[in-house]
């Protein structure tokens, strides 16, 4: 099957959308995922509660919000404009934005499984082996939640790589720009005669997906391997 | 003082209320039951857990003193820890194990890493990721890490206790090895005696949660409280001896206090100091010189106290020339020998149980 230029540009960008969405929220992830399981504070519970937030509302609630926040006269982007020319309403780093706070709560949520099963002995081993705390984190905490992170990283991938509602909304869905596979596939559906573009794109959005979980599978178990469980 | 503690900490209905000292570089044996507060007090003293009230001193350096709001965080504390469960870090090999130890020692340093890999038979593991170790081998890795930290202290908690007898004896010996090459004092949890007394030069007795008696390990063999957790059978005094040569039968000859055992063991070098332990159940006092005997051992001695104990019997101490043994007697022997303190009397011994080949008294 060769994919015409309209689906490779498709494809390109979703797997693009996703990449970023998924670089820029690791690192925030992780410090959540940290936050939230090893330490006590006022307003844990309510932070806690505004990361699944995105699970529970409406995709377009999000697109919404982040419309308010992030477009060109809202307080986030307007500044982020201002300061930096960096301009997030209508462009694929708006979509990347969109997809990033749709995944964030199965990305901290695959984080925290991990940190939890690990043995809090071990930092307290490291600890008398002379590592301070940013040291125990590097050296011990983040290799062992790795296996976490990774599958986080993964989970979050995949539900970038599907966004529709959020991305809709906040960026809208330009060819080239923000069309990624699942508006691509809705515009098709939207068009008379579209079907056969429709299952098309369907097609390839199934093998990406199966790609994906596999790619998973193999990962978690060569690092399963690396640590001898 | 090499090391004092005081710490108190209550949590939930447990109340922790102890307090020793260990005057010279030696390896403490803190000895009790299951839950009566040891890993907690070894907690305290690296750091790991902070007591409401306390004072830990480290060669006149405090690491903690609650009431001058000084704590010491464990990574600077220059404690090495011996986890029970060894704690080996899952995600690096033996080497690197080692290697996170040494890479964060403080200076300066007084064993290299390949006197470490020596004295712990640790080359063969090199190269071993940890999941592939027996228990007694995680432990001889996990002893070699936080000796590479260059501690001024060691903590063992129950470093044994989740192998089985047999893996025990492998890692024991590299235990003694490491007390008689490199003096560095060790604070030992246990509540298995026999290894409190192969390793240990004193010995704290806890209690729930409180520390009850402490001494050197020799009298508190005797001690009531000890011999309540190791049972009557077990109770005996622990001597030193010089080693003198062998005798025409092979036996080697050792000199204890004034007289002189014989004992069946591989040869020892003239001079060796051995480390002894005479069961009060072993022992048979005579009140004149024994002849025509099938007992060969007769140490002669002067009763010191005769004591009260369990099961109708008394404990005879006899001084047998600056060391004191136990032997048990029933009261009616007591009474038909007329054993009063000031009475000369000979202690045959009936059996020798050697704690200790190499043991070396250090100054």
């Amino acid at each position: 099957m060769h994919l015409t230029p309209a689906e490779s540009e498709a494809l390109y960008l979703s797997l693009s959308v996703a990449a970023r969405s998924v670089l820029v929220s690791l690192p925030f992830a992780i410090l959540l995922a940290w936050l939230l399981t090893r330490r006590q504070f006022l307003g844990r519970t309510v932070l806690d509660a505004f990361v699944h937030l995105p699970l529970v509302l409406p995709p377009v609630v999000v697109g919404y919000l982040l419309l308010l926040l992030f477009g060109t006269r809202g307080p986030i982007g307007g500044w982020l404009e201002r300061a930096f020319g960096v301009e997030l309403i209508f462009t694929r780093n708006g979509a990347a934005l969109a997809t990033a706070v749709m995944s964030f709560p199965l990305m901290v949520r695959a984080m925290r499984i991990s940190l939890e099963s690990i043995d809090r002995g071990l930092e307290d081993a490291a600890k008398t082996l002379g590592a301070g705390a940013i040291d125990r984190f590097l050296s011990i905490t983040l290799p062992l939640m790795l296996p976490g992170v990774l599958a986080g990283a993964i989970t979050a991938f995949s539900a970038a790589l599907g966004e529709f509602g959020a991305v809709i909304t906040f960026v809208s869905n330009i060819p080239g720009e923000t069309r990624t596979l699942p508006l691509a596939l809705y515009s098709a559906l939207q068009t008379p005669g579209g079907d056969s573009a429709a299952a098309r794109l369907a097609i390839i959005s199934c093998v990406l997906g199966f790609g994906g979980i596999l790619l998973a599978e193999w990962f978690a178990r060569r690092v399963r391997r690396l640590l001898g469980r | 003082m090499m090391l004092s503690i005081i710490a108190r900490k209550r949590r939930g209905a447990f109340e922790l209320d102890a307090s020793f000292e260990l005057p010279t570089p030696g390896v403490v044996a803190l000895f009790g039951r299951s839950g009566c507060g040891k890993s907690t007090l070894v907690n305290i003293i690296a750091g790991l857990l902070r007591p409401d009230f306390g004072r830990v001193a480290l060669e006149g350096t405090v690491l903690l003193d609650t009431a001058r709001q000084i704590d010491v965080p464990p990574e600077h504390r220059r404690i090495g820890y011996v986890f029970q469960e060894a704690r080996l870090f899952p995600h690096l090999g033996v080497a690197a194990n080692l290697r996170y130890a040494q890479r964060r020692a403080a200076a300066p340093s007084f064993v290299s890493l390949d006197r470490v890999v020596e004295l712990l038979d640790l080359a063969p593991l090199m190269n071993r990721r940890t999941h592939q170790l027996s228990g007694g081998e995680r432990q001889r890795v996990a002893i070699g890490r936080a000796l590479l930290t260059q501690p001024a202290l060691l903590l063992l908690d129950e470093p044994l206790a989740s192998l089985d007898a047999s893996r025990r004896e492998e890692v024991l010996p590299y235990l003694e090895t490491l007390r008689d090459q490199l003096a560095i004092p060790m604070v030992y949890v246990s509540h298995n005696f026999d290894e409190a007394l192969r390793l240990a030069t004193h010995l704290v007795l806890m209690e729930s949660g409180k520390t009850t008696a402490q001494g050197d390990i020799g009298e508190m063999s005797l001690n009531p409280g000890v011999r309540a957790i190791i049972g009557a059978d077990a109770v005996g005094a622990i001597v030193e001896g010089t080693v003198l040569g062998a005798d025409a039968s092979g036996l080697t000859r050792v000199r204890v206090g004034h007289g002189e055992l014989k004992i069946n063991t591989d040869m020892l070098a003239v001079g060796a100091k051995l480390r002894m332990q005479l069961l009060a159940r072993d022992l048979i006092i005579a009140a004149e010189a024994p002849r025509r005997l099938s007992v060969r051992n007769s140490l002669p001695g002067i009763i010191k106290t005769v004591t009260d104990d369990a099961d109708n019997s008394d404990l005879v101490g006899i001084d047998i020339g600056g060391a004191i043994i136990t032997a048990r007697v029933t009261k009616a022997a007591t009474r038909d020998l007329g054993l009063v303190p000031g009475l000369n009397v000979w202690a045959l011994v009936k059996a020798v149980s050697l704690r200790s080949h190499s043991f070396q008294t250090r100054p």
